[in-house]
């Protein structure tokens, strides 16, 4: 007996054309109605009565160039913030959320101030946790404490995403079939190679997609800092709208904002898919 | 001396008391089978052995060491049990390799290179010798089985717990896991199991043991249990087996 050889039938080659056709004819649907309605909002808007002004007061090209430089260069100020904000918070957060799932009578005090540190921090403005880290850290007049306000900035949002991510990441220990951690301690692995090897790089993999938007929430919360008076770009923008009498200055700063944000959004979509596809196959 | 001497076993949850008393000795090289329609405590006495549920009452002792005893180093005692669920299990994360090496190499601080030799060896002879790099989901149920019975096998266990460990399989890949279990006895490894598996229980073990909610109704060899035991209970339920046709 021969094995059977596939002949495309004329049925089949029927439904492949009609799928063909069907999908141009979505594709020439789409560009044609995205055409339509952008050619639509841009007469709208050019033609509306407010439209110089609105121009005016926050597209000024001439504003926009001059604040540019030394709003960029504000805004490395609160990327450094972020870049060094973010592994401290990634270890606050994961020493938090190790102690809040353990179990052990022994840790009991550290577990319950570990618990009052997040009902603490999670509860707190972040606006109010840099108005007394920035101001009130200093004022004690200790030794040791900083007084460089880039420093003060990231402890005090350290302590609020620390807090935030701590949650997250135990929601993703907790989220392990217990199956996992039977199956590991019949092997004879303790409790702590148990979270090592088997729970915390199974929880890692369904927590980055909520970590990472954390992560583009304290992007912009470095703006806050800059109520310390650090020189960042939002208070680069301030400085320069008030100098121009416009708010150009502040378009450029959320420019620069969401420009940062992006790429870590499309990351971020990106890695879901990637777990979607996974959990799917 | 037994290897595993079970003495009046009592275990309940919550109201539900599912173990009332249960004794039961397995010598060496031995295979047990515990029958009994779901709920009759076969997986709980399981449970109870390797310490994954604290027994009400009662003791276990393993080569003659009380392992029910408060202050016993639990880990310890899991260490000398390999024990097969009937969910796999397997380490979604890991390959087929880092799940098998995994334990010989963290618990029993076996080198790399040898923790991975003997367990190419044994995927070599269990017919998954090209599966060593491939994750868990890349694997058919039965794969998946035997790759968590080698894990189990890999830190050389003193007794083998293999709870239902088919019942999650397609038909067509039951054999090939029973194949592996049958290999496991000839080789002269210590086994507790529970089965659904009637024909492959009879065949495979040195006693079966019939549980009917928490008790140890009967004990004896497979030809007397399986043609004249001696409780109705036992036949009523061999008979229900027999009707749904997994005999």
């Amino acid at each position: 007996m021969t094995d059977p050889v596939w002949v495309k039938s004329e049925r089949q080659q029927e439904r492949e054309r009609i799928r063909r056709s069907q999908g141009l004819r979505g594709a020439s649907v789409a560009a044609t109605s995205a055409i339509l309605f952008v050619v639509l909002v841009v007469v709208v808007v050019l033609n509306a009565p407010g439209w110089p002004r609105v121009q005016d007061t926050f597209f000024d090209p001439e504003i926009f160039v001059a604040s540019l430089p030394a709003v960029a260069e504000g805004f490395l100020i609160n990327i450094k913030i972020f870049l060094i904000a973010e592994p401290l918070i990634l270890i606050v957060g994961l020493l938090v959320a190790v102690i809040r799932t353990s179990t052990s009578p022994a840790l009991f005090p550290i577990r319950a101030l570990a618990t009052a540190y997040v009902d603490l921090f999670r509860g707190i403005p972040t606006l109010l946790v840099i108005y007394m880290v920035g101001f009130g850290l200093p004022a004690l007049k200790l030794q040791g404490i900083p007084n460089d306000l880039v420093t003060l900035g990231v402890i005090a949002l350290t302590l609020t995403y620390g807090a935030y991510v701590a949650e997250v990441i135990k929601s993703g220990i907790e989220s392990i079939h217990p199956s996992q951690v039977a199956s590991a301690r019949s092997l004879g692995l303790s409790r702590g190679k148990t979270l090592r090897f088997v729970v915390l790089p199974q929880a890692a993999r369904r927590v980055v997609v909520p970590l990472l938007n954390d992560f583009v929430a304290l992007q912009k919360e470095t703006s806050l800092v800059s109520t310390l008076g650090l020189l960042e770009a939002v208070r680069q923008a301030q400085i320069m709208a008030a100098k121009h009498f416009d708010f150009t200055p502040y378009l450029v700063a959320s420019m620069l904002f969401v420009l940062l944000t992006i790429p870590l959004a499309r990351y971020t979509d990106r890695l879901a898919a990637k777990a979607r596809r996974r959990q799917g196959s | 001396m037994s290897v595993l001497t079970i003495h009046g076993l009592w275990k309940s949850f919550g109201d539900n008391v599912v173990l009332r008393g249960i004794d039961l000795e397995v010598e060496q090289h031995e295979v047990v089978s515990l029958i009994g329609a779901s709920g009759s405590g076969k997986s709980t006495l399981l449970r109870c052995v390797n310490l994954l549920e604290t027994p009400d009452d009662g003791t276990i002792h393993l080569d003659g060491e009380e392992i029910t005893d408060p202050r016993v180093d639990v880990d310890a005692v899991r260490k000398r049990f390999g024990t097969v669920f009937q969910a796999f299990n397997l380490f979604p994360h890991m390959t087929v390799l880092d799940n098998i090496t995994l334990a010989p190499r963290q618990v029993h601080r076996v080198s790399r290179a040898e923790a991975e030799e003997s367990a190419h060896e044994l995927l070599r002879r269990f017919g998954l010798a090209d599966k060593a790099k491939a994750y868990p989901d890349q694997l058919s149920g039965g794969q998946q089985q035997r790759v968590a019975i080698i894990r189990a096998m890999a830190v050389k266990p003193r007794v083998m717990l293999l709870d239902e460990v088919t019942s999650a399989l397609d038909p067509e890949l039951v054999v090939e896991v029973l194949a592996v279990i049958r290999e496991l006895k000839e080789s002269g490894m210590t086994m507790v199991l529970t089965t659904h598996e009637m024909s492959f229980c009879r065949d495979i073990s040195d006693t079966v043991c019939f549980l009917d909610g928490g008790v140890l109704l009967e004990k004896g060899p497979p030809e007397k249990i399986f043609t004249e035991p001696d409780h109705d209970r036992t036949r009523a339920f061999l008979r229900s087996v027999l009707e749904s046709g997994r005999f």
